[in-house]
């Protein structure tokens, strides 16, 4: 498969970043090299074989339903860029 | 309304906020109301390395709606990764379920102007909400909250087999009903703990092709729900009958101006790139642990309503009055019990039980009295002990102490008089002294007797409480 | 007595154990090698000398008052800075996070701490784990002990580093398609892969979580098996850790391959292999043989796939876990943003390198829409078929034995314009991230050069002990554990 600049700008916007002309440029041409070798994925008859999402082994751990163990807003502020009272804040959203 | 040769299809997503009181996947609390960002760990805030562990309650709330639906359960489902981008999603991903849910295929049952309906209902998943962002609070920034992200949710979707907005508002409340009952959502739309989104379209009657859908966002009340289906499938035969096309959008209802606009531009199309979520493994459910839950599973409204009518013998607008409330409906069953004639009982719980639930504030699960005692009570007026108006005080006084009735009675020496020698004593009295009424009552002005009811009554007052019933019958008896 | 950084990690812990070093005095001869070292190679983002002192102390009061934590009490050991620790900085070698101060332990980090060990720092990483050369960090390189110009192979180059030069006597790294066990092979010391689910992933900054896990470097295997021993087991906190139990790894090293069964596989032979490695892997083998074992040759048919699977599973999950990074909650925030969207993709541009843009790019393209079975699914399948390889493979041998890295350390900035090549340096140590295997480091031959090389085996689920047997009877019949860097 041929990657375009169109494709390359396309997954940037969706991922939330922005390439500069000189980085689409780049990026089309290693995403490329990964994507034909990437192709050669297709050769494999995988007819009927199950994806495998992890190598889970055993059942899975799950918790009760008690509420507890919870950050002071402190701790759950104290990295945050800009906040106001408790709460984090961004430039307003216009929707 | 659409004009005449158009039909709407509805389909609706439904997401109810569940019962528990940690989150889906972090031990943080689900209380609401609580300051901005008090209710969070590293997981419900996206922190770098923090992984979900599942709240069991949840699956066992998911396996009860799902049955309770009477929806297939699946033993093994699967999370996904459901990608986008806001401020109010911490990781920039939902974790939710996409091919593989956990319940599929059951129905929603509804009445349509005295007619019953069904709707399937293809699925219901698990999934976590998103937390709040606040755009007004200060100037010129939007604040976000995560108290919310992270709360489970039961996403059940319908198949677009509600023809109207009437149909859609019948079968949410009959949805919502069902939930409450059951105890997995407290069903309250203004909160946003029952939530819903709707997908309209429309085609011509005689059709069977769908038309184009558009999904409908910010429904947070049944009236809302109503106004926004009529408007939008108005707008969609407009769009047809001028040529025009119908394009698959979401759009928001906006009540002040009653109407729906799209939400966002073709271009910021959403792509979730869904892929299965390597921090949780299946969620396996054995079918040990189904039956379990199936057991558990009281009675539906639905179901009730029937049983109360066919096998109860109830008035329909009594059984409507006694499953309304899950709660009042479990005190019935059980008192009904106790006192197998369940219209007398169910008078008594549309009369003086729910008047003193009333200004007592108190729910049907709240009552001191037992089934046992209420019982007592009745077959105390039944076999003419006390009379229906000293029953009415007695229970008054075992609802607000739950004391003992017959103990009461006895306290208080509120047994009618069974000496029936003084009864008919002053029966006699009574008519001798009234001669001029006696004859008019044997002349035809029966209503006399209610007189002469009164006066032995009167008369008999500190010589003991005689049943009213017995009155009247020697009265009846000696007049006649 | 040698000095006493030149002693390995249980010959530490013995000395303490028998009272014949103090916790602190430790600490001070560790201070001192950093002073000397530190400045050339480089190991460390982060020293916490306040936190490693208080530690000390502490570790000796507990001594004093016979109430040792264990093997672990009073060593210094350091840990791969995509690993949380309270208090302290922790960025993953990312701008992104640069300040991130976390508001809780990892897991690996919490059991260190309740077993004694005195952290000394954050060592130094490939951005988000995210390389095999430690160069895609944008704070400072990372220099390999051994050949100063050099790099020490990544992602945990740091914590490699750290070991190989006698700056503490254990570390922790993290391994998502070789990055404990590349670097370990780079710099001549043990670095061990655990089965997926054998340690816990709570608190380990996210690369790829279906493949991510935890390990030790030691300089050797015992070491290696004592730290194991304290970081492996159930977390209530990660819902894939494993419950299965946790023996005690160094009593079980008995340093015998008798009647064990050694696989040997066809296309673990890689074109553009290091003449000399490929040799040296040859001779383990005999050697093993020597002391006993079978050597079975035999075939994983699905490896050429394995490392295009890998990419696509690898970039999918970091796409999806990197989303986080919004300058929202944490992390960089670009200045003068007016809108949401500006604040998203400036932030997030502005904060990741190169090489994790271009996974995230590779990754959110590989899930979009209209790829999405093609590239994702389809990766997903081979992996199933990777893993069934192995299971075939398991069938005729106890373990898998090859070299780590197809070739020894290169020199700095040598291959960084050519991703691929950079990719074929992990063709190797990927299919056991793959399959969720266990896997172990151990130094071999070095080059004429005298640069290290790295002995892999691998093993079945959970069977940890088999391979860090394995690397245990090779390492006491070799001994090149004991060559030290000239610093
Ligand atoms: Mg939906
Ligand atoms: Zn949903």
């Amino acid at each position: 498969m041929k990657l375009t600049v169109e494709q390359v700008r396309h997954v940037a916007n969706l991922a939330r970043l922005e390439l500069s002309a000189a980085e689409e440029g780049r990026f089309v041409e290693r995403l490329q090299a990964v994507v034909d070798a990437v192709d050669a994925l297709s050769k494999i008859d995988t007819t009927g074989v199950p994806p495998m999402t992890a190598p889970v082994h055993g059942a899975p751990t799950t918790r009760a339903d008690e509420p507890g163990g919870m950050l002071t807003t402190d701790e759950a502020l104290a990295n945050a860029p800009q906040k106001v009272g408790t709460s984090f804040a961004i430039p307003r959203v216009i929707e | 309304m659409p004009r005449a040769d158009f039909q709407v299809v509805v389909g609706l997503e439904v997401h109810a906020q569940l019962l528990t009181r940690a989150k889906l996947f972090s031990s943080a609390s689900t209380d609401f109301g609580q300051a901005p960002n008090t209710q969070t760990t590293p997981v419900c805030l996206g922190m770098p390395g923090a992984l979900p562990v599942l709240n069991e309650k949840v699956v066992e709330l998911a396996i009860r709606t799902g049955l309770a639906l009477g929806c297939t359960v699946n033993q093994r489902s699967e999370w996904s990764r459901k990608h986008y981008f806001y401020p109010d999603s911490p990781k920039a991903y939902q974790i939710t379920q996409w091919d593989f849910p956990i319940c599929e295929w059951g129905e929603v049952s509804f009445e349509v102007d005295g007619r019953l309906k069904r709707a399937r209902l293809r699925r219901i998943h698990i999934e976590e909400d998103a937390g709040k962002s606040v755009h007004d609070a200060a100037d010129g920034l939007t604040l976000i909250d995560l108290n919310r992200a992270g709360t489970p949710l039961l996403e059940l979707v319908s198949e677009p087999d509600l023809r109207s907005a009437d149909e859609a508002i019948e079968y949410l409340k009959a949805l919502r009903e069902i939930l409450v009952a059951i105890g997995v959502n407290d069903g309250n739309l203004e909160e946003g703990s029952f939530r819903c989104d709707a997908n309209v379209s429309v085609m011509r009657h005689g059709s069977t092709t769908l038309g184009t859908r558009c999904e409908l966002k910010n429904l947070n009340s049944f009236r809302f729900i109503k106004q926004a289906i009529e408007i939008e499938a108005e707008r969609h035969v407009e769009l047809i009958e001028r040529g025009g096309v119908v394009e698959q959008q979401t759009r928001l209802f906006d009540p002040d101006r009653g109407e729906t606009r799209a939400m966002r531009s073709k271009e910021d199309a959403h792509d979730y790139r869904y892929f299965p979520e390597p921090d949780l493994p299946p969620l396996l459910v054995s079918a040990e642990t189904i039956e379990a839950v199936r057991r558990s599973l009281p009675e539906l409204p639905r179901a009730k309503r029937q049983r109360y009518v066919e096998q109860l013998k109830l008035p329909p607008y009594d059984a409507q009055v006694l499953t309304a409330d899950a709660r009042l409906a479990r005190l019935f069953d059980a008192c009904v019990l106790q006192f197998p004639d369940a219209k007398k009982v169910s008078n008594w719980f549309q009369g003086e039980l729910s008047r003193l639930l009333n200004s007592s504030g108190r729910g049907a699960d709240q009552v001191k009295f037992t089934p046992a005692q209420f019982g007592a009570l009745l077959r105390a007026v039944d076999d003419g002990t006390i009379s229906n108006s000293t029953a009415k005080d007695v229970f008054a006084q075992v609802f607000e102490t739950g004391k003992d009735p017959l103990a009461i009675v006895a306290e208080q020496g509120l047994a009618q008089s069974t000496d029936l020698g003084e009864l008919e004593r002053v029966v006699d009295e009574v008519l001798a002294a009234n001669q001029k009424n006696v004859l008019g009552y044997r002349g035809g002005n029966l209503k006399l007797l209610g007189f002469f009811v009164g006066q032995v009554m009167k008369a008999m007052k500190g010589k003991g409480n005689p049943n009213p019933k017995t009155v009247n019958e020697l009265l009846v008896k000696k007049l006649g | 007595m040698s000095a006493l950084y030149e002693l390995t990690l249980a010959e530490v812990s013995l000395a303490l154990a028998q009272r014949r070093v103090s916790a602190s005095e430790v600490l001070d001869a560790q201070v001192a090698r950093l002073g000397a070292v530190e400045p050339r190679v480089q190991a460390f983002l982060r020293i916490d000398e306040a936190g490693a002192r208080a530690a000390a102390t502490a570790s000796d009061a507990r001594r004093s008052a016979g109430q040792s934590l264990g093997p672990l009490d009073g060593v210094p050991v350091a840990l791969k800075d995509n690993l949380l620790t309270r208090g302290v900085e922790t960025t993953a070698g990312s701008r992104i996070l640069s300040g991130y101060v976390p508001p809780n332990d990892a897991t690996v980090t919490t059991r260190l701490k309740q077993a004694g060990a005195v952290i000394l720092g954050k060592t130094n990483l490939d951005e988000f784990a995210m390389g095999s050369s430690t160069e895609s960090c944008p704070f400072h390189l990372t220099q390999n002990p051994y050949a100063l110009d050099r790099v020490p192979g990544g992602s945990s180059g740091g914590s490699a580093a750290a070991v190989a030069a006698r700056e503490v006597f254990g570390a922790l790294g993290s391994d998502t398609g070789g990055s404990i066990r590349q670097p370990a092979a780079l710099t001549n010391v043990v670095g061990l892969k655990p089965t997926w689910g054998r340690v816990s992933r709570s608190g380990v900054i996210a690369y790829a979580s279906s493949l991510d896990q935890v390990g030790p470097f030691g300089r050797t295997v015992t070491d290696v098996a004592l730290q194991l021993k304290v970081i492996a087991g159930h977390d209530p906190a990660d819902s894939t850790s494993s419950d299965a139990p946790v023996p005690d790894y160094a009593a079980g090293l008995t340093g015998s391959v008798k009647g064990l069964r050694i696989g040997l596989p066809r296309e673990y032979e890689v074109a553009g292999m290091d003449p000399h490695v490929l040799a040296s892997v040859k001779a383990a083998a005999k050697t093993l043989q020597g002391l006993g074992a079978t050597l079975v040759e035999l075939s994983l048919p699905h490896t050429g796939a394995a490392l295009a699977a890998y990419y696509l599973i690898a970039s999918s999950e970091a796409s999806s876990n990197l989303g986080r990074y919004d300058g929202v909650r944490f992390g960089h925030r670009a200045e003068g943003v007016k809108t949401l969207r500006e604040l998203y993709v400036k932030s997030r541009s502005e904060g990741f390198g190169e090489e994790v843009k271009r996974r995230i790019m590779l990754g959110t393209f590989a899930l979009s829409a209209g790829y999405h079975d093609a590239y994702s699914v389809k990766a997903q399948q081979v992996r199933t078929l990777i893993r069934r390889d192995f299971e075939q493979a398991f069938g005729v041998c106890d373990v898998v034995l090859s070299a780590t890295s197809p070739v020894p350390a290169w020199k700095q900035g040598e291959k960084l314009d050519d991703p691929l090549a950079l990719y074929l340096m992990d063709v190797l140590t990927i299919p056991c991230n793959l399959a969720g295997l266990p896997g172990v480091s151990v130094p071999m031959a070095p080059t004429s050069a005298g640069l290290p090389t790295g002995l892999q085996v691998l093993g079945r689920p959970f069977d940890e002990q088999t391979v860090l047997n394995v690397a245990h009877a090779w390492e006491r019949e070799t001994s090149y554990f004991r060559r030290a860097p000239e610093l």
